[in-house]
């Protein structure tokens, strides 16, 4: 490395909202060096979250979702070129034209692809769909704006439950399909999920739980139909696969690095390990690929596919690639993220799975206007509000400060006579639609192995 | 000029559909969604929603990328 921090080579992989703004951040903290940004898609950073809202809706183009940049970085870009390899000892990024970049410092920002159909041949009908690029939502809103007969929304989770509603809200027929027993279940548990159940049906979607996909049909290339596992049959010309996100690490597997299905591990500063669990300090890591140590959450490794984490992991992770020793932050901001659906505002603050119990402290689902306040071992840690936004402030702040789980009968939101309940958190082994915070380690009072003495 | 909103910080004051309603919009009681790529027409509105945003919640700036 350089030995003045503020030079050097920077190379950051990822040109989505992670890395952007991590370049942005690099130069305004006042690295001078030289800075390149590689990513995969043809495209400059664009904004993800608008995609299967106002994009399905109609109201904004896909093309249109490009970021605003907070400043100038002067980095070099090369899009359209997918990082084939990391060579860490020789410090270079080998990308997939077999060009060689070299680093002093690297940023991994690869992020999450769409998980895709697991039938390449189904997968390949015209009328199959699924929602992360530009091109995808593009495509999907042009297919929608024909007036398709009947849509099947393959996975409950947000994004399915997003696409679901901007298909009912155009008037469309529309099927979601979802192994699990409920709606956002693998995020927010099962006592929500029923709630959003509900709020499905009387939207009038079509709402299977329970039940697989068991194939997808096609006449001439073209999507006709699909089987669920029940022995039921959907006349569908339009399938949007749902089935949550894949971590970009497969370039990452001959690294030496702790980087696999469940993201590239680092530490609190967001530098990467290595496999043998020693802390690298030329690799780093933000985003939706990163998985971190979170002291909220008794420090296990959280993955988050979250718009919010994206923009702060960046942040701490640039701030300490030109930090020396003790300048360098902690990344500790409180996870967070917002849907909207069905004309409501749900967000949430904390980790939702994190949690044994819920209630709901505020409003009712009846309503359409609530409070779930999550505790795990008599603390809260997180909080889902559905057009309450306001509220979320005060729960972030209980979450911070280790505040004690159930509301006491003292507190502003305590509502006599309603009781916690199990949070229903499921084995998200067990969802069409994949959670969106993993919890990528264990807990420590969770004994995985049980020693038996011999005898 | 684009924009984007941090909608976790966004508490629905709703300023900003007010001051531009072309590019803001309340979807329900809460839920914001606005026009990404902001109408030429509507670049002085947009700056001032930005302003009164109560939460500031609203970045304004050039595309960004490849320049």
């Amino acid at each position: 490395m350089s030995r003045d921090p503020w030079d050097g080579r920077i190379v950051i992989v990822g040109a989505s909202l992670a890395g952007l703004r991590a370049a942005e951040t690099l130069r305004a903290e006042g690295f001078a060096g030289e800075l390149t940004i590689v990513g995969d898609e043809p495209h400059p950073p664009y904004d993800r979250p608008p995609l299967s809202k106002q994009v399905l809706l109609g109201r904004a183009r896909a093309e249109d979702c490009v970021l605003p940049a907070r400043r100038e970085t002067g980095a070099t870009w090369k899009l359209g070129v997918r990082a084939a390899g990391l060579d860490g000892d020789g410090r270079q990024v080998i990308l997939a034209n077999g060009e060689h970049l070299p680093y002093d410092r690297l940023l991994i920002a690869t992020g999450t692809r769409a998980r895709p159909w697991p039938q390449p041949e189904e997968a390949a009908l015209d009328g199959v769909f699924t929602v992360r690029t530009m091109e995808d939502a593009g495509r999907l809103a042009e297919r929608l704006d024909a007036g398709p007969r009947r849509v099947l929304v393959i996975g409950a989770g947000f994004t399915g439950s997003e696409i679901a509603s901007a298909c009912r809200e155009r008037g469309l027929a529309v099927t979601v399909a979802e192994r699990g027993p409920a709606p956002l279940i693998g995020a927010l548990g099962g006592t929500v999920g029923s709630w959003a159940a509900e709020l499905h049906r009387s939207h009038g979607v079509d709402l299977r739980c329970g039940v697989t996909v068991t194939a997808l049909r096609g006449s001439g290339g073209r999507l006709t139909g699909a089987e669920l596992s029940d022995g039921s049959a959907l006349d569908v010309d339009v399938a949007v696969v749902a089935l949550g996100a894949v971590r970009n690490t497969e370039w990452l597997a001959d690294s030496g690095l702790a980087a696999g299905p469940k993201g590239v591990a680092c530490d609190a500063g967001c530098r990467v390990v290595d496999m043998y669990g020693i802390v690298t300090d030329d690799v780093f890591v933000a985003g939706d690929v990163a998985r971190f140590p979170h002291p909220l959450f008794q420090y296990q490794f959280l993955a988050l596919e979250h718009w919010g984490n994206a923009v702060a992991q960046a942040e701490v992770a640039a701030h300490n690639m030109i930090s020396r020793g003790r300048e360098r932050r902690p990344h500790l901001s409180v996870p967070a993220f917002w849907s909207s659906q069905f004309g409501l505002n749900i967000k949430s603050v904390g980790v939702p799975t994190f949690s044994d119990q819920v209630v709901i402290a505020q409003g009712s689902p009846e309503e359409r206007r609530l409070v779930a306040v999550y505790g795990y071992q008599g603390r809260v840690t997180a909080a889902v509000t559905v057009n309450s936004a306001k509220s979320l402030e005060h729960y972030e702040e209980l979450i911070c400060t280790g505040a004690p789980f159930p509301p006491g009968p003292d507190a502003a939101d305590h509502v006599p006579g309603r009781e916690p309940e199990p949070s229903d958190v499921p084995d998200p082994r067990g969802l069409t639609h994949g959670p969106t915070v993993a919890l990528t380690g264990h807990l420590p009072d969770r004994r995985l192995v049980v020693l038996r003495p011999g005898g | 000029m684009q924009v984007v909103v941090d909608l976790n910080r966004c508490q629905g004051y709703a300023q900003c559909v007010f001051l531009a309603p072309r590019v803001f919009e309340l979807h329900g009681e809460e839920s914001l969604l606005y026009t990404p790529s902001v109408p030429d027409d509507q670049r002085e509105r947009v700056v001032q929603a930005a302003t009164a945003c109560p939460v500031q919640a609203i970045l304004l700036g050039e595309a960004a990328g490849v320049a």
